[in-house]
């Protein structure tokens, strides 16, 4: 009995001080003359359209964020590598330097603002709710209260859909590593309601459910902008973001692009 | 009060707590330990079920699978190849998104029991079948000699022996299937890695939110194999 305790105890103590050795070592290096950035390694997660795709002919990423960010890059003169990871691991790796910074339609909310900063925003989007064709009486979040809900894992959806949940503990919510999971779960009745950012749930519906699903109510949570994070205090990778944001929506780039995604 | 400590023992230890305290994932796994614990007695329940279901299935296709008549034979190779030879985490989603729903509409615990037992059952009719063939030849032809039928003799002759032999094996299978289980986190069953990947999405406390996950799942498959060691004693004695 004794050695298995022993065990358990070195295996808690190495994962403690794992992470406070995690926690304590960074050191910010000294100001002066930083190197020129010359490559951005950009984090999405890449099953997000129109937002961000894989081109089922050539295997590329597409869509507006992709196509956001490489403008920008092309502005700033820096070369652009998309990695494609799940939504849940943009922000710790961010933290860890993994990647400089993600376009992964990442609404700026306080919560994330405490551990990252938000270069834009560089779209405004908003949530809105999904039923089925057949479900009549839903538009507003108090209808839904009690009833099975579906988001994507660390989503405002999901948040919205806990929010419900504290009003009424009644209401069932299940989450998902991607909103296509949390839409087939819809069309086949598991959940009564996704609750999602707006322009996804409307170009899903619109490509591939219009006979299936519809969108019910109004746009809420509409002071939601999407925001490109760097890690924080990341000021160079931040400007340089910026900047080519800036250069973008002044050139014309911004607009042709947003109407090649979303008219 | 005397609890035992020196006095330098106790300055640490609530040194050591202090430190740990003023750290934010501390923080997050220790208001925590309720959903850890309600997600790891999910993990519990979700293998358990898997496991019987696994063995009942297991035995008949082990059972099948020896069967001179080919059709039965047949279908249960078929089953144990299929399960053994695709990825649970793709017959997860296939059965919870594709072949359930024509059938039932099954709640994302119950598709989970139903994947994980169909994969245990391949697995087991492997372990299974190697046990009754480990058993020696000439105790089924001692058995038949006495005039016991196959059937017979397969129930008091084999098996008994054969179930010792399939003992550790089958402990081993049950320690994978329960970290198996953590592939049900996809289809939103709120066990014990579902339970970390919705704290992790909010607090992105890689360190401690998974050092914790991987101590609750470390727990328990200690039991289960100190249990199986335990077991294996007494089946020796």
């Amino acid at each position: 009995m004794k050695k298995y305790w022993s065990m358990l105890l070195i295996v808690m103590l190495s994962i403690s001080i794992l992470a406070v050795a995690g926690c304590g070592g960074e050191e910010k290096e000294p100001a002066g003359q930083e190197p020129a950035i010359t490559k951005l390694v950009v984090g999405s997660e890449t099953a997000y359209a129109p937002f961000e795709m894989v081109d089922e002919k050539t295997g590329d990423y597409i869509g507006f964020d992709m196509d956001i960010i490489k403008a920008i890059g092309e502005a700033m003169g820096v070369e652009v590598e998309i990695r494609s990871m799940e939504f849940t691991a943009l922000i710790p790796a961010l933290e860890n330097g993994q990647i400089d910074c993600a376009i992964s339609a990442m609404s700026i909310t306080e919560d994330r603002q405490k551990v990252v900063d938000f270069a834009g925003p560089y779209y405004d989007s908003g949530l809105i709710i999904a039923v089925d064709k057949d479900t009549e009486g839903i538009s507003t979040l108090e209808d839904l209260e009690g009833k099975p809900l579906g988001a994507q894992i660390g989503t405002t959806g999901a948040d919205a859909c806990l929010s419900i949940q504290e009003k009424d503990p009644a209401t069932e919510v299940k989450t998902y590593d991607h909103v296509g999971e949390a839409f087939m779960e819809l069309q086949k009745g598991g959940v009564v309601a996704v609750i999602n950012d707006f322009p996804v749930t409307d170009y899903y519906v619109k490509t591939e459910a219009s006979d299936t699903v519809k969108t019910v109510g109004e746009i809420f949570l509409a002071d939601d902008h999407y925001g490109i994070p760097v890690q924080k205090g990341d000021t160079a990778t931040l400007d340089l973001i910026n900047e080519g944001l800036a250069k973008i929506r002044e050139n014309g780039t911004y607009d042709e692009i947003s109407a090649k995604w979303f008219e | 009060m005397d609890f035992g400590f020196t006095n330098t023992e106790w300055f640490f230890g609530t040194m050591i707590m202090d430190k740990l305290n003023e750290i934010y994932g501390f923080q997050v796994v220790v208001n925590n330990l309720g959903n850890f614990t309600m997600g790891a007695v999910l993990t519990l329940e979700i293998t358990l079920f898997s496991l019987f279901i696994g063995m009942i299935i297991g035995m008949i296709a082990a059972l099948g699978r020896m069967s001179k008549v080919k059709i039965i034979s047949f279908i249960s190779v078929t089953y144990i190849d299929f399960f053994r030879g695709t990825p649970l985490f793709v017959q997860i989603l296939l059965l919870y998104f594709g072949v359930i729903p024509l059938i039932f509409d099954a709640t994302p615990v119950q598709a989970a029991i139903i994947a994980c037992g169909l994969n245990s059952g391949a697995y087991v009719a492997e372990i299974v079948r190697a046990g009754i063939q480990a058993v020696d030849k000439g105790q089924m032809e001692a058995a038949r000699s006495l005039g016991m039928t196959p059937t017979q003799s397969m129930r008091f002759i084999i098996l008994p022996q054969a179930f010792k032999i399939v003992v550790p094996p089958l402990i081993n299978e049950f320690v994978m299937l329960l970290k198996d289980t953590s592939l049900v986190s996809a289809i939103s069953a709120h066990e014990l890695t579902h339970t970390g990947k919705m704290l992790y999405a909010s607090t992105y406390q890689a360190v401690w939110v998974w050092g914790a996950v991987c101590v609750f799942y470390f727990i328990m498959t200690k039991a289960i194999s100190m249990l199986g060691d335990w077991t294996e004693r007494r089946l020796a004695n």
